[in-house]
């Protein structure tokens, strides 16, 4: 197997391999492409999120992925679960709207709560916070996939897992030949 | 030519595309669903006191606290691509301060295979209800109404409003006592 992979390297010319650098060069850049892309379609700084905890239950579970939009001319209301970062913790929280008030000029502040949590968010907030409001928000979760996020998770918490899988894939693709 | 690694990739890949197929054909079959259902509801006890909530701050707000009956079927709204129903009732009021207040009073989370036939009197609220201020006093159009964020196997998350409210108005009067 491993040697057939690298007979088809020796046969290659020069041409032939920058080619495939190239086309490797070209997965990689539509990757990009598609996520910013994606970024400009929502309004969402990180338009596809993976839940990483369980206090959505039994909605969300770990590993589901959600879709997110985030236009400006759409008004936060109750019930409807957001995704937003809060000042001094790097993962952005997941949890359902539970209290808003609107001012006459627009200003809107919100609290929220996991459905899975007893208490509201509080708790969570930067230190002396008692409210979320429009800039803190990155999303709203317009759509659900279950599982598909567990590649992400397993792979951020064995970082061994991912350099091997993207060895192996970038391994493939300069070797493999069309 | 067809070794156990080659044969390996080519169920796993066939075995998600199948699955990914399902997937997106279970979203599309139930796109056009009208989740839409009526609910009747109804205030009891509505009573409401001016007190500090401490965690917040040291300021007075007005609290209100009801009690309420509801009544709905949900069976019919539940099919295939419908994992779980989370209901909310909420009040929404207008205040000189806030052009709009949604307080969320009551929830329940309502899987598939659950009974989702409500017959609920005089069910005590759920969380707090606390005004930005003190605006509920006396108020007299607060209006009640009953939603529901449907959750399901894979596909979108709508928010939908039950047809029916209710609207209710505040004593004109602190209540002294505890409730």
């Amino acid at each position: 197997m491993l040697d057939s992979l690298f007979d088809d390297v020796k046969r290659m010319n020069k041409r032939q391999f920058i080619y495939q650098v190239l086309s490797f060069g070209m997965i990689v850049s539509s990757a990009l492409m598609i996520w910013k892309g994606l970024m400009v379609v929502t309004g969402s700084e990180s338009p596809i999120v993976v839940v990483l905890s369980g206090s959505m239950e039994p909605a969300f579970h770990r590993g589901d992925l959600l879709f997110l939009t985030n236009y400006p001319e759409e008004p936060v209301r109750v019930g409807e679960i957001v995704v937003f970062k809060v000042e001094g913790r790097d993962i952005p929280i997941v949890h359902r709207v539970l209290k808003l008030h609107e001012k006459n000029n627009g200003t809107v502040k919100f609290l929220t709560k996991g459905d899975n949590n007893s208490v509201d968010d509080r708790g969570l907030y930067a230190q002396g916070q008692l409210w979320l409001t429009k800039k803190d928000v990155v999303g709203r979760a317009r759509g659900f996939l279950p599982y598909v996020g567990m590649v992400t998770i397993y792979m951020n918490e064995y970082p061994k897992f991912k350099f091997a899988v993207l060895a192996c894939l970038a391994v493939y693709v300069l070797v493999h030949r069309e | 030519m067809y070794s156990v690694l080659t044969r390996g990739n080519g169920i796993l890949t066939y075995t998600l595309s199948v699955l990914a197929c399902l997937t997106f054909l279970c979203f599309l079959s139930t796109l056009t669903v009208d989740y839409r259902t009526a609910a009747q509801m109804n205030t009891v006890k509505v009573v409401v006191k001016n007190i500090a909530d401490y965690g917040v701050s040291r300021e007075k707000n007005d609290l209100g606290y009801l009690t309420f009956d509801l009544k709905t079927d949900l069976s019919s709204l539940f099919n295939w691509n419908v994992k779980q129903l989370f209901l909310y009732l909420t009040a929404e009021y207008i205040t000189p301060a806030n052009e709009l207040n949604q307080v969320v009073l009551w929830d329940k989370i309502i899987l598939r295979g659950e009974n989702a036939i409500l017959d609920f009197k005089n069910m005590n609220i759920k969380y707090y209800f606390w005004d930005d201020g003190n605006g509920l006093k006396g108020h007299n159009n607060v209006t009640l109404t009953l939603s529901w964020n449907i959750i399901p196997n894979a596909g979108l998350l709508p928010n939908i409003g039950a047809i029916g409210q209710h609207s209710f108005k505040f004593p004109t009067d602190y209540t002294q006592t505890r409730v």
